[in-house]
């Protein structure tokens, strides 16, 4: 970088009215917003936008377009309440819902390339498919409501939005780790400190407004679908600053990944009328759930295929994988619709599914907790008086923020809408933010040496301990103490396991202490982060004596509304809990009251 | 087994040199990129390269293994030849090992104005687009901006800073190709410039490296059929 200004500070400082951090599609859409509106809006992210692990989404992104069958808003609502388990906060979810159509066409006119519909009246429109847990007439039959790009949805998305960022002009700075919030006593957030990952240099970015897009953190667990770059930096962050995060006790196993390899096979292609065998041949997914069957929510999905794997009616050597089957659709339908399902099953299973099944598992596949946020973006926690108080100047979209419109259990095709309606809502807020204080206030500098000594930690020039070793271990407790069924005893055991590698982290050094392009310092700084969201995951899933949604306790098999219709917030000082309630008005319509969730 | 991986220190002053590795790897169903990562996490930390969904969709992983570019993620270990030579992708400058400086790759994408122009008023809902219009763009906008192409291209090797490379026209041709853009003129004026696209001879290295399977060299061809077309 180039423009270097000198502060009192031991290191550069850059300045803008507005940072984000993290270039996948919630960054992307906030940053776009901020930036059309002319303000001076910088980008961090920590690998090159197009990277980002918003590219591996496929199957699509649900609103009601009602292209291909009958539809509505409200009867997306009402499967996405259902499909949260009651959990989902309903005000956020009609926001979403209510915005879902018009987020959908503002993506096309920025030309996302749909899939297009045929012949008919809606020739030309864009193509939709069916999903799980997506009905008509609130628990009716299958909607067909989730929009696609073939099976390349997520990299059509993330590509149109940062080509639309480069006609706006939005300042990115790709290769950039950020490291801290800088946040003054007051809890004003100030801007973040970064890492050039090039040069090894770390910067102060200062900033009226601080937007967190991180992402999501499955490499917690050893086994996931997600990028390796997902490691809820934003979480750590926020942990960091004395912030809690929320419902860290839901995280979704996707019922279709590939073993071992962890790469997702998309929802739509069961959508497209693909489904599940056992080794018998059996199509078990109608004795789980005789409606909806293979298009169940899923977390019910997941469950089944967990259930057949221990009953021994899994496929191959182990036993280890149930069978997801789509020969039936024939080659042509199949080459056209979901031809990234093809490559990846080819080149990660050896299984061509034009006449092959495709070998299937359970897998670590998002994180429905996150830092706690308002359908504004703001960042919300309890400060001085209520739960919910915006930390002034900090917000937080996509899937490291907790809004929580997902609630238990997200709904496939959700997690794209909630990218782009969230991001742009955040982006609206923070320019009324910025026009209400146009004064920055003073960065704490002392905050700035923090982050620093932080980084400095690891120039330690002998350890015992090596960062590979440490996560691979932390990987191992998640992955066999806190997966699709969970226990008191079992997470007791996580913990104290987890315990045991945390306590060795101080030991452990870098052999490489250079500092242009160092990868084995960057992943250090993620690890740190990785750890504290596993210790959160545990803590908040021990306490959770019901199953809800994705979180399902053996001891405790029924969900118990009386007492756990709350939002768990979990604290780093001394693993702190403390609850909020579900928001159960929505911001227009009749509640739709907690019942029975069945498929 | 055998690995001989391209290493260069910035810090150190020393000139890039070829390193062996000696990895205990069973190769069945791995791929290149696993074998990288279990150097680093097991050999040699300092091991530097780019990597993110590990499964060739957010191209971060462009090498060079035994000759030709590829994404390690996806690449097999299973029927490479040993010791297997990993370098980094030729003819960008290298930043340490396996990283390479990708800005002149980037600015060239940049240059061809990779976004839909329409300054129609939008349309309450989607624009209309036939579903054979719409196939016009399969093959296009797949391009996951990884570089091998570019970096195979012997014209680009000559002339990198004036010749877009075939990932760039690909993308220049995707906008073009959409029935909903209203710039192709402008585009095509941009085009007509005997470096920026008529540097492609139509060595078609660009297809056979491509990890998509796309086909830049038929993009550049439409291109210079539009504008002999144009010129008529």
């Amino acid at each position: 970088m180039r423009t270097e200004m000198r502060t009192e500070m031991r290191i550069p400082k850059r300045t803008f009215d507005a940072v984000i951090v993290g270039g996948g599609g919630a960054g992307l859409r906030a940053a776009l917003q901020l930036a059309e509106a002319n303000l001076k809006v910088a980008l961090i992210s920590k690998v090159f936008p197009t990277r980002s692990h918003t590219v591996s989404a496929q199957g699509g992104i649900t609103a009601a377009l009602a292209n291909v069958s009958d539809d509505n808003w409200h009867w997306h609502m009402y499967d996405t309440v259902k499909g949260s388990d009651y959990l989902g906060d309903q005000d956020a979810i009609e926001y979403l819902c209510r915005n879902a159509a018009s987020a959908v066409y503002e993506l096309e006119h920025m030309g996302l390339p749909f899939s297009r519909l045929e012949g008919g009246k809606n020739a030309g429109k864009i193509y939709q498919r069916p999903f799980g847990g997506q009905s008509q007439n609130y628990g009716g039959e299958q909607a067909i409501r989730t929009c696609a790009a073939a099976d390349r949805t997520g990299h059509a998305l993330l590509h149109t939005l940062y080509q639309r960022n480069i006609a706006a002009r939005t300042q990115f700075f790709d290769e950039f780790f950020a490291l801290d919030l800088i946040r003054d006593a007051d809890g004003y957030v100030l801007g973040v400190t970064a890492l050039e990952i090039e040069t090894g240099q770390p910067w102060a970015f200062e900033s009226r407004a601080t937007l967190l897009a991180t992402g999501g953190a499955c490499r917690v667990f050893r086994h996931s679908t997600n990028a390796h770059i997902n490691t809820g930096d934003g979480l750590g962050m926020a942990l960091r600053a004395g912030l809690p995060l929320e419902d860290m006790e839901f995280w979704q196993f996707h019922p279709t990944g590939i073993p071992e390899v962890g790469s997702l096979i998309s929802e739509g292609v069961r959508g497209e009328g693909g489904f599940l065998e056992n080794k018998d041949g059996e199509k078990f997914m109608s004795r789980y759930a005789p409606n909806a069957r293979d298009l169940a929510s899923r977390d019910v999905v997941a469950r089944a295929i967990a259930q057949e794997l221990r009953a021994g009616r899994g496929c191959g050597p182990r036993g280890d994988y149930v069978h997801l089957k789509i020969e039936h659709l024939g080659a042509e339908k199949i080459k056209a619709r979901l031809p990234g399902i093809r490559e990846l099953s080819m080149q990660f299973a050896g299984a061509d599914p034009i006449t092959d099944p495709i070998p299937v598992t359970p897998t670590a596949h998002y994180m429905m907790g996150g830092i706690p946020s308002n359908m504004h973006g703001q960042v919300v926690a309890p400060i001085h008086t209520g739960p919910e108080e915006a930390v002034p100047g900090l917000y937080a979209v996509g899937e490291c923020a907790c809004v929580s419109v997902h609630g238990a259990n997200r709904l496939g095709g959700n997690s794209l809408l909630d990218l782009v309606v969230f991001g742009r809502a955040a982006g609206m807020h923070m320019i009324d933010y910025l026009r209400e204080n146009p004064i920055p206030r003073p960065l704490p500098q002392a905050e700035v040496e923090k982050s620093l000594g932080r980084l400095a930690r690891w120039d330690k020039p002998k350890g015992t301990e090596t960062v590979a070793g440490l996560r691979g271990d932390m990987q191992k407790v998640m992955q066999d103490h806190c997966g699709v069924y969970r226990t008191e005893a079992l997470l007791k055991e996580g913990l104290a396991k987890l315990d045991q590698v945390e306590a060795r982290l101080p030991d452990a050094a870098l052999s490489d202490h250079s500092r242009m392009f160092n990868t084995a310092r960057l992943e250090a700084l993620e690890l740190e982060n990785l750890m504290p969201i596993a210790r959160a995951t545990l803590v908040s899933a021990l306490a959770r004596t019901e199953s809800r949604g994705a979180h399902t306790r053996e001891d405790h098999p029924q969900r118990d509304d009386d007492q756990w219709l709350r939002h768990t917030l979990y604290f780093s000082e001394n693993d702190q809990l403390d609850y909020k309630p579900v928001k159960l008005k929505p911001l227009t319509v009749e509640t739709f009251q907690p019942k029975e969730r069945t498929y | 087994m055998r690995f001989r991986i391209y290493r260069y220190d910035p810090e150190s002053g020393n000139k890039p040199s070829m390193r062996d590795y000696e990895l205990d790897i069973d190769p069945q169903g791995r791929k290149v990129l696993d074998a990288l990562i279990a150097i680093k996490d097991t050999l040699d930390e300092s091991l530097s390269f780019r990597r993110s969904c590990r499964e060739g969709v957010c191209g971060s992983d462009g090498v060079n293994v035994n000759g030709a570019n590829v994404l390690a993620c996806i690449t097999p270990l299973e029927g490479l030849k040993e010791p297997i030579e990993i370098r980094p992708l030729p003819r960008l400058g290298v930043i340490r090992d396996l990283i390479v400086d990708m800005a002149q790759f980037y600015q060239h994408y940049r240059a061809v104005k990779p976004y839909l122009i329409n300054l129609d008023p939008e349309p309450e809902n989607e624009r209309l687009q036939s579903p054979e219009d719409r196939a016009e763009l399969d093959g296009l906008w797949e391009c996951i901006l990884c570089g091998c192409c570019t970096t195979s291209c012997p014209s680009f090797w000559w002339n990198p800073d004036k010749f877009l490379g075939p990932a760039a026209l690909l993308q220049g041709y995707r906008f073009i190709a959409d029935t909903r853009d209203q710039a192709t003129d402008e585009r095509l004026d941009f085009l007509e410039d005997p470096y920026r696209l008529f540097r492609c001879h139509g060595i078609m290295n660009c297809v056979e490296v491509c990890p998509k399977n796309l086909n830049p060299t038929q993009a550049i061809g439409k291109i210079k059929t539009l504008l002999v077309k144009r010129a008529l």
